[in-house]
C-alpha cells in the first residue's frame, strides 16, 4: 500500500488553527474567521489534491496510508497512530472539507453580530479536525479518538449559548446520550481486541473467518449501538432535536451533514462484520427502518423550523442505516444518500438561518408566511433543496432514495416487502412534511405579527447556500451517472461484486417512489392552501399530540432511564451519608467523648498531677516488680 | 551498721518528699518537698556506689546537685512571679493550665 505525507495536514492544520483561536483569546478577534476559514479551505484543497491524486492510480493502488507514530505496543498487541485514505474516506473527506468551508464562510456573516465568533470558529475548526480524524483512522482506536473529539466540538456548539439555561441543557442531553453510544463503541473495540487481537480494520479484515459468529453479533450489536447514538437513531435519537439550540450553521454541518453520519460510515466501514452477522444486520435494518418512519412522522407535527428539519434529518439517517443493512449492495447507496442528503440538507439548514436572519431569529413557521416574495434567492434555493430531499426527478434526492427503495424491495418475501413499504411511505410522510415546510414558510399570508418587512441576507451568506443547492441539484445524477459511486466504492464495501437480483424492473420502483411523493405532496397542498393561523390548532388528533411530544420518546427516557437513575443516586448518595460518613464522623465522635470524659484530669492542680505522677510510677514499679517476679 | 539502712532512709525520706509535693499547698514548702525528693535520690545513689564499689553513682550525685541547683533558680523565679502577679503563693491558686 502506498504512503502519502499529505494525510496528517489534514488533520494537523485545522486542530493547529483551533488552538491559536482559542489560545489567542481576543487579539485574534479580528482575524480569527479568516483564519479558520482559509484553514478550512486549505484542507478542502488537500483533499481535492488526494482525490485527483487517487482517481488517477490504479483501483488496487487507490488507498494510501501515513504511519505518524507508534502509539500502544505492549507484548503482541501494536496500535500504530496512522491514517488511512481509501475510496470510502475520501467521500467523507470532501463531503467534510467542502461542506465544512461553505458554512465556514455562511458564518463570517452570520456569526458576524456575535462578540464570540473568534471562540465559534475554534469550534468549528476542531470539529473539522475531530472528523477528519474519524474517517481517516485506520483502527478502531484511531476513529474512537476522531469519535470523542465530533462528540465534544457538538456539545460544545450545541451549548455556544449556554448562557440560556434550556441551551445548556440541550448540550448536555446531547452529550449523555451519545455517550451512551460511545459506551457500545468501547466495548465493540474490547471484544475486537479479545477476538481478533488487533483493531485495525485492514487486521480484522483479514482474520474475520476465525471469529465465531457469537463474537461478530456482539460487535456488530455493539458498533450498532454506537451508530445509534452518534446518528440518532432509535432509541438513542432524542437528542437532535434540542440540539437545534446550537446556532444554525452548526445544526448545518454538524447535525445534518457530517457528524450524525458518523454512524452510517461506522457501518459502512465494519462491512466485513456486519456482512458475517446476519443477526446484527437485521438490527440495523430494523433501527433504520423504525427510525425513518419516526422521525418523518415527527416531522409532520414540529411547528419549529429547524426541528422539522432535525427531524428529517433523523429520518434520511434512518434510510442509510436500512441501506447498510441491505448487506454488500446497500453500502454504497447509503454513502451515496449520505453525500446527497449532506449537500441538500445543509443547503436547506442554511436558507433555515437565512429565513430566522431576515425574521429577527423567529424560528415558528406558524409565524412566517408569505416569505418567498421577500427573500426570493433564500427561496429559490430552499425550493431546491425540498425538491432533491422529497426525491423529484432529475434532483439529487430522487437517485439516491429511490436507489434504497429499489434495493429494499429487492430483498425479496416478506423481508423485502417491509421493508420496501416502509421506505415508500417513509418517502410519502417526506414529501408531506417538506411541502408543509415550504406552504408555511413561504407560502400563505403573512403571519408574523410586526410591521417590519424580511430582509434577503448578505451576498456571504447567499453564495454558499446557492454552491450547496448546486450540489442537491447535480450531485445525485453524478454520482448515479453509470453506477460511479458503486464501481468507487466496489474495493471496499464490496469486494466479491455481489450484484442485486432484479425482482421489479428499475423504472417501476421509480414510477411507484414519484408516486408516492405526488400523493404525500398533493395532501400537504390540500391541507395547508389558504389562509393559516399564526398558533398551532389546539384541538388535533392523539396521534399529532404524541409527534408534538416527540412521540414520548422524552417522557419514556425519563420514566425508564432518569428516574430509576435518580432514585439509584439518591439511595447510593444516603448510603454515603449513613455508612461510609457515619464511620467517619463516628471515629471523630467517640474520640471527642472520650477527650470530654478524660477532660476533668486535667484540672489545673499541680498537686494531683503530681500525685498521677506519683501514682503511674508506684503502678510501673508494681509492674515490674511482678513481671520479674 | 548495715549499708542496706541508707537505702531505706533514701526510701523514707522519698516517701515524705512525694507525700509533702502532693498534700500541701504552699508553694515553698512543694518546692523545699521536692528537694528533699532530689537528695534522697542523691542518697541512693551514693550508696549503691558504695556498694558495688566504684565511683559512678558518686559522679551521678554530683550532676544531680548541679541540676537541682539550676532547678532552684528557675522554680523560684517563677513562684516569686506567680507571688506578684497574684498575691498567693498557693499552688491551688494557680491552676489556669486546664485552660
Amino acid at each position: 500500500m502506498q504512503t502519502s505525507e499529505n494525510l496528517l495536514w489534514l488533520i494537523a492544520l485545522p486542530l493547529f488553527s483551533s488552538a491559536i483561536l482559542l489560545l489567542a483569546g481576543k487579539r485574534a478577534n479580528s482575524w480569527g474567521h479568516i483564519m479558520g476559514t482559509i484553514v478550512s479551505a486549505s484542507t478542502f484543497t488537500i483533499g481535492i489534491i488526494e482525490f485527483f491524486a487517487m482517481q488517477s492510480r490504479s483501483e488496487e493502488n487507490r488507498a494510501v496510508t501515513q504511519k505518524i507514530f507508534t502509539w500502544i505496543s505492549v507484548g503482541s498487541f501494536n496500535v500504530d497512530a496512522s491514517l488511512l485514505l481509501d475510496q470510502l474516506s475520501i467521500c467523507f473527506v470532501l463531503l467534510i472539507t467542502g461542506v465544512g468551508t461553505l458554512i465556514h464562510v455562511y458564518s463570517i456573516a452570520y456569526m458576524s453580530h456575535d462578540l464570540d465568533r473568534r471562540r465559534f470558529f475554534a469550534y468549528l475548526n476542531l470539529f473539522i479536525a475531530s472528523m477528519l480524524l474519524l474517517v481517516l483512522g485506520d483502527s478502531y482506536l484511531n476513529l474512537y479518538v476522531g469519535w470523542e473529539g465530533v462528540g465534544l466540538a457538538s456539545y460544545l456548539l450545541i451549548g455556544f449559548w449556554n448562557e440560556k439555561p434550556a441551551y445548556a441543557t440541550a448540550a448536555k442531553k446531547a452529550f449523555v446520550a451519545n455517550r451512551v453510544g460511545d459506551v457500545g463503541l468501547s466495548l465493540a473495540i474490547m471484544i475486537s481486541f479479545a477476538t481478533f487481537g488487533d483493531v485495525s480494520f485492514s487486521g480484522m479484515k483479514d482474520s474475520v473467518d476465525q471469529a465465531s459468529s457469537t463474537q461478530l453479533t456482539a460487535i456488530g450489536l455493539m458498533l450498532l449501538l454506537a451508530a445509534c447514538g452518534k446518528s440518532a437513531q432509535f432509541p438513542l435519537q432524542s437528542w437532535l432535536g434540542d440540539a437545534m439550540a446550537g446556532p444554525t450553521p452548526v445544526s448545518a454541518l454538524i447535525h445534518a451533514a457530517t457528524m450524525v453520519t458518523a454512524g452510517v460510515y461506522l457501518i459502512t466501514r465494519s462491512n466485513f462484520v456486519f456482512d458475517a452477522a446476519p443477526i446484527a444486520q437485521l438490527m440495523v435494518l430494523i433501527v433504520g427502518g423504525v427510525t425513518l418512519l419516526f422521525g418523518a412522522i415527527i416531522g409532520m407535527a414540529k411547528d419549529d423550523i429547524k426541528k422539522a428539519l432535525a427531524a428529517s434529518t433523523m429520518s434520511q439517517i434512518g434510510y442509510m442505516i436500512l441501506a447498510t443493512g441491505l448487506g454488500p449492495i446497500g453500502y454504497a447507496f447509503a454513502i451515496m444518500h449520505l453525500l446527497t442528503h449532506g449537500f441538500f440538507k445543509a443547503s436547506m439548514f442554511l436558507g433555515a438561518g437565512s429565513v430566522m436572519h431576515g425574521m429577527k431569529d423567529e424560528v415558528n413557521m406558524r409565524k412566517y408566511g408569505g416569505i418567498g416574495k421577500f427573500m426570493p434567492i433564500t427561496f429559490l434555493t430552499f425550493g431546491l433543496g425540498y425538491l432533491a430531499i422529497i426525491g423529484v426527478p432529475p434532483f439529487a434526492g430522487f437517485y439516491s432514495k429511490d436507489k434504497i427503495i429499489e434495493t429494499a424491495l429487492n430483498e425479496g418475501g416478506i423481508k423485502g416487502l417491509i421493508l420496501g413499504s416502509a421506505t415508500l411511505l417513509g418517502a410519502m410522510i417526506t414529501a408531506f412534511y417538506m411541502t408543509r415546510v415550504v406552504i408555511l414558510t413561504f407560502f400563505g399570508n403573512e403571519r408574523w405579527g410586526h410591521k417590519d418587512e424580511p430582509h434577503e441576507s448578505p451576498a456571504l451568506m447567499l453564495v454558499p447556500i446557492g454552491l450547496l443547492s448546486v450540489g442537491s441539484v447535480a450531485s445525485g445524477y453524478l454520482l448515479y451517472k453509470g453506477d460511479w459511486l458503486v464501481h468507487w466504492l466496489e474495493p471496499v464495501v464490496n469486494p466479491l461484486k455481489v450484484h442485486h437480483k432484479e425482482l421489479l424492473p428499475p423504472i417501476v420502483v421509480s414510477i411507484m417512489a414519484v408516486a408516492v411523493v405526488l400523493i404525500g405532496v398533493s395532501i400537504a397542498v390540500l391541507k395547508y392552501r389558504g389562509e393559516q393561523s399564526d398558533k398551532a390548532p389546539e384541538r388535533v388528533s392523539v396521534f399529532t399530540r404524541a409527534a408534538r411530544k416527540d412521540l414520548f420518546q422524552d417522557n419514556f427516557n425519563e420514566a425508564t432511564f432518569m428516574r430509576p437513575g435518580q432514585s439509584v443516586v439518591k439511595n447510593l448518595l444516603n448510603i454515603d451519608y449513613l455508612l461510609i460518613d457515619g464511620l467517619v464522623r463516628g471515629v471523630g465522635s467517640v474520640s471527642l467523648n472520650a477527650g470530654n470524659k478524660l477532660r476533668v484530669i486535667q484540672n489545673g492542680y499541680v498537686r494531683s498531677y503530681a500525685l498521677l505522677m506519683v501514682v503511674g510510677a508506684l503502678a510501673l514499679i508494681a509492674t515490674i516488680w511482678v513481671v520479674t517476679a | 551498721m548495715a549499708v542496706a539502712n541508707y537505702l531505706y532512709l533514701s526510701a523514707i525520706l522519698f516517701t515524705i518528699g512525694a507525700i509533702g509535693v502532693v498534700v500541701r499547698r504552699n508553694s515553698i514548702v512543694v518546692f523545699m518537698c521536692i528537694e528533699l525528693m532530689l537528695n534522697a535520690a542523691n542518697l541512693a545513689f551514693v550508696t549503691f556506689a558504695r556498694i558495688n564499689g566504684n565511683l559512678e553513682g558518686q559522679v551521678v550525685a554530683f550532676f544531680t546537685m548541679v541540676v537541682a541547683a539550676c532547678e532552684v533558680v528557675v522554680g523560684l523565679a517563677i513562684i516569686v512571679t506567680i507571688y506578684r502577679s497574684r498575691r498567693s503563693a498557693s499552688v491551688d491558686d494557680a491552676s489556669l493550665l486546664k485552660r
